[in-house]
């Protein structure tokens, strides 16, 4: 069926993908997930602190992982090194969860992917038996090298994290769409509903978003209008649209008018 | 006996890797420990025995893009 999303041994209901950072509190988390019909969502591994409020509520004890699919990152990883370590943490806290999103970025402002650190973790991660969702820079040759590892998603940026600056270079993610058979999913970038359906219209397997939603005045409404977005981008894509025309092309039939 | 815990160094006093979590009321937490570099399941807490410089990361899930 043309409306459900399969990732490597997965298959979701949903395109769209969401963050869990930047939100007020874990009530807002959850009720903004509930909002954004998603299936998959993205968690962050990091030191427990010693010692502070161990009975504090957990991510966890939230997302329920019987009704989502949980996708643990490796943001904040620099090196292939810490990104591998992070996804082996991942597994074990997780239960042997397999399914992993690989991000290695840059110290830079950009916080740009480092490509060649992201493809040595990839080459290790997918040995290791994991599912690689892997986000990288909208290269169509780091794409295909990607796809070549065995990754089971390839996840280009539309622009830098948590930029908001919606889809900077469509051509190129365009031409990854037209070389790559696994999912493409845009992750990154995303500022509005807009920005979501322009991906989905392209053809783009699915939208991964955080500060979107997050960062948006009203999060649980903009996780719904994300919902939407990423519906009717992919329903306009399934529709093929008309040709663009440099003139216009009246509508109306030009028999039959008066005189 | 000292340890490395999450970056920094601590006094413990504990036979196990398992002791030595009770004590930080983690232990029945959703966490995951990596020893000396190498994943440790929840299973073995309690075979495995701590030694002076051993060097121990406790992590768990926080909200993530």
């Amino acid at each position: 069926m043309s409306n459900t999303l399969k990732v490597g041994s997965y298959t979701f209901k949903s395109r769209l993908l969401v963050g869990t950072g930047k939100y007020k509190n874990l009530d807002e988390t959850g009720r903004a997930i509930v909002a954004s019909g998603a299936d998959v969502v993205t968690m962050a591994v990091r030191r427990t602190n010693l010692g502070q409020h161990p009975s504090e509520p957990n991510l966890l004890d939230v997302i329920s992982s019987s009704k989502y699919t949980l996708l643990p990152n490796t943001a904040g990883c620099h090196t292939a090194d810490d990104a591998v370590r992070t996804c082996r943490l991942a597994r074990e806290l997780l239960d042997g969860h397999r399914l992993v999103k690989l991000e290695v970025i840059s110290k830079s402002r950009t916080l740009y992917p480092d490509v060649v650190e992201t493809l040595s973790a990839a080459q290790t991660l997918v040995k290791e038996g994991f599912e690689v969702m892997v986000y990288t820079s909208d290269d169509p040759l780091i794409a295909i090298e990607l796809e070549k590892i065995g990754c089971v998603a390839v996840m280009p940026l539309g622009a830098p994290i948590g930029s908001g600056l919606g889809l900077q270079n469509p051509y190129n993610i365009q031409e990854i769409l037209d070389q790559l058979s696994v999912p493409v999913i845009v992750d990154a970038g995303v500022g509005t509903a807009s920005d979501a359906t322009v991906a989905m219209e392209l053809g783009c397997d699915g939208v991964l978003m955080n500060t979107a939603i997050a960062e948006a005045q009203d999060p649980i409404k903009m996780a719904e209008a994300m919902r939407l977005a990423i519906t009717s981008g992919r329903l306009a894509f399934e529709a093929g649209r008309m040709p663009r025309k440099r003139y216009a092309d009246a509508s109306s039939p030009e028999a039959g008018l008066i005189k | 006996m000292k340890l490395t815990v999450n970056g920094k160094v601590e006094s413990v006093d504990a036979l196990t890797l398992r002791d030595y979590l009770a004590h930080t009321e983690l232990v029945d937490k959703r966490i995951a420990v990596e020893f000396n570099g190498e994943i440790v399941p929840k299973s073995i807490f309690s075979e495995t025995l701590l030694q002076d410089g051993d060097v121990v990361e406790i992590v768990h899930a926080i909200g993530g893009g």
